[in-house]
């Protein structure tokens, strides 16, 4: 693995995506849970089948390299999971390929940019700001946390430890928000008082990536 | 969980199958990806019209595929929205030349994935315009919120637009037509019970045996109001009111009254239903011209109705009579 380089290549990108698959199948009955408060009950379902999938796909790849990899998850996803994180999963992940280009390894700043390209890729297509109490709550800050942590001149590791503690502060802020998004958005001020799912998978997502690139 | 199932995950695969089994001189079904299409599709020079959404709200949309009403539709697993590969390939199944409307309701999920899928066939080629329906007047409409939900109008549209499509009017015209349905129609639905999907097994929400929701969706989620239940009487006029003083309906109007069981409810408690709806807006002038009762637009096993009401004009009229021969609908062949 990657502590002392300071980057992360087309294997520890691998390992991420098996650590987050194994995530989503470990907390499938707390999404599930969590989208039958304020949503529809099928959030961890969705993704967990997904994600199955995605893991399907990416392990019959030629090519393990960080586009390729990060490509057949967001296509697994898009045509797997259906509802809203089915195009809005498959954005993050699409966007990050396209961000990461043809480069075999990813340093702080390199990471930083593609987390930025999932977050816009994400607003442009679900419409939502932060505080609208969605995934945007838990993505924004990770990806301000990842530039931060570029500034500071952190390695990826680190980078991405604050990355995931940051996602899950804005996880916890979703519970006392009023959605304005997706289904949760039919409750008004009865989604009040609930986390939400999306920014629960979504800080699953950052907190996989920190446990891959340290390599536990 | 009590269902009359095999495997959780197997629900909407085999529905999909004993459909094709049951229907298959009018339909074909495709498995992978998953959608059903009128056996004579494409039909050469005519609209064709697509619509899907989550399963789980049968006969909605598969049982409407069939001359006078859907080319195709596109079933997503249980209350989730089916996928662009799903919308793309049943696009380019109905097309005939003359473009394909998509008819999408209005859920966060839906939009975005027949957004793509919209992509996708014009990509290749194909003129593809999209509709969303957005007639549930339990949420709120602002730029804050994900919008009205699609709900009973939804049936409406695609019978109406179905049968303009046979008329080999244009694209163009069968979308307009779409979008003056949805923006005459306002819905309101109400629950008795929630809902349990296969997957999760767990009811969608907690109810008392004395409390109702208003404002209910169609998808589990509670609704806008958790209330004392009430006799059918007063949940009508609850239903009823917010729907006419929205639009607004008034005297002298001629509406289409659609009143659907959400899967739970007997038949014998809709006709209730109706009786106290027609009382309403007979006190109110409003004439009721045509009507559809039944389980229509359903949330699995949930217990509760919605009421939809449309207002028509003579062109309207003339397409609802228009014969239609589909699985779940079907009048005048």
């Amino acid at each position: 693995m990657t502590q002392d380089s300071g980057t992360v290549d087309g294997a520890a990108i691998q390992t991420w995506m098996r650590r987050f698959a194994e995530a989503v199948d470990e907390h499938r009955a707390e999404l599930v849970a969590l989208d039958t408060a304020i949503g529809d009950g099928d959030h961890g379902t969705n993704m967990d089948r997904g994600m199955r999938k995605a893991i399907t796909q990416m392990d019959a790849l030629a090519d393990g390299g960080i586009a390729a990899t990060l490509k057949a998850v967001g296509m697994a996803l898009i045509s797997s999971v259906g509802g809203a994180a089915g195009p809005l999963y498959g954005t993050v992940f699409l966007q990050m390929a396209n961000s990461a280009g043809d480069a075999g390894e990813l340093d702080t700043a390199g990471w930083a940019d593609a987390v930025a390209a999932a977050l816009s890729g994400v607003q442009a297509r679900g419409k939502a700001e932060p505080g609208d109490k969605t995934m945007v709550d838990a993505l924004a800050p990770a990806a301000e946390a990842l530039r931060a942590a570029q500034a500071e001149g952190l390695g990826i590791v680190e980078a991405t430890q604050r990355a995931a503690d940051a996602a899950q502060a804005g996880m916890e802020a979703t519970i006392p928000m009023e959605a304005r998004r997706g289904r949760a958005s039919y409750l008004g001020p009865r989604s009040v008082g609930h986390q939400d799912p999306g920014a629960t998978s979504t800080h699953l997502l950052l907190r996989s990536a920190a446990e891959a690139f340290a390599g536990s | 969980m009590k269902k009359l199932i095999n495997a959780p995950d197997a629900v909407v695969r085999e529905a999909l199958e004993g459909m094709e089994m049951a229907y298959g001189d009018r339909l074909r079904v495709s498995y992978d990806p998953a959608y059903i299409v009128r056996r004579d599709a494409p039909v050469a020079g005519k609209v064709g019209i697509v619509s899907g959404g989550g399963s789980g709200h049968e006969p909605m949309h598969g049982g409407f595929v069939g001359p006078g009403m859907l080319d195709a539709a596109c079933p997503g697993e249980v209350f989730t929205s089916p996928t662009p590969d799903q919308m793309s390939e049943a696009t380019k199944a109905v097309n005939g030349g003359a473009g394909v409307l998509h008819i999408v309701k209005n859920y966060t999920g839906d939009v975005m994935n027949f957004d793509m899928a919209a992509d996708l066939g014009r990509g290749e080629g194909i003129e593809v315009q999209a509709v969303v329906t957005n007639d549930d007047v339990a949420v709120q409409d602002s730029l804050y919120t994900a919008g009205r939900r699609g709900v009973g109008i939804t049936v409406i549209a695609e019978k109406i637009c179905g049968a303009a499509a046979e008329e080999r009017r244009s694209l163009d015209e069968v979308a307009d037509l779409c979008r003056r349905v949805n923006g005459a129609g306002r819905s309101m639905g109400m629950a008795l019970t929630p809902c349990i999907t296969p997957s999760s097994g767990q009811p969608s929400f907690e109810l008392g045996d004395d409390e109702m929701e208003i404002g209910i969706g169609i998808h589990g989620e509670p609704g806008r109001y958790r209330e004392p239940l009430a006799p059918a009487a007063q949940v009508v006029e609850r239903l009823a009111s917010a729907i006419v003083e929205d639009l607004p309906y008034s005297s002298g109007d001629r509406v289409l009254a659609f009143v659907n069981g959400m899967g739970g409810t007997p038949l014998i408690e809709l006709f209730i239903v109706y009786r106290e709806l027609y009382k309403y807006l007979q006190e109110r002038g409003i004439t009721i011209e045509r009507r559809l009762i039944g389980n229509y637009i359903t949330s699995l096993e949930m217990a509760g109705c919605s009421i939809t009401l449309l207002k028509l004009d003579d062109e309207m009229i003339r397409l609802w009579d228009a014969p239609v021969n589909t699985p779940a609908l079907r009048w005048g062949t």
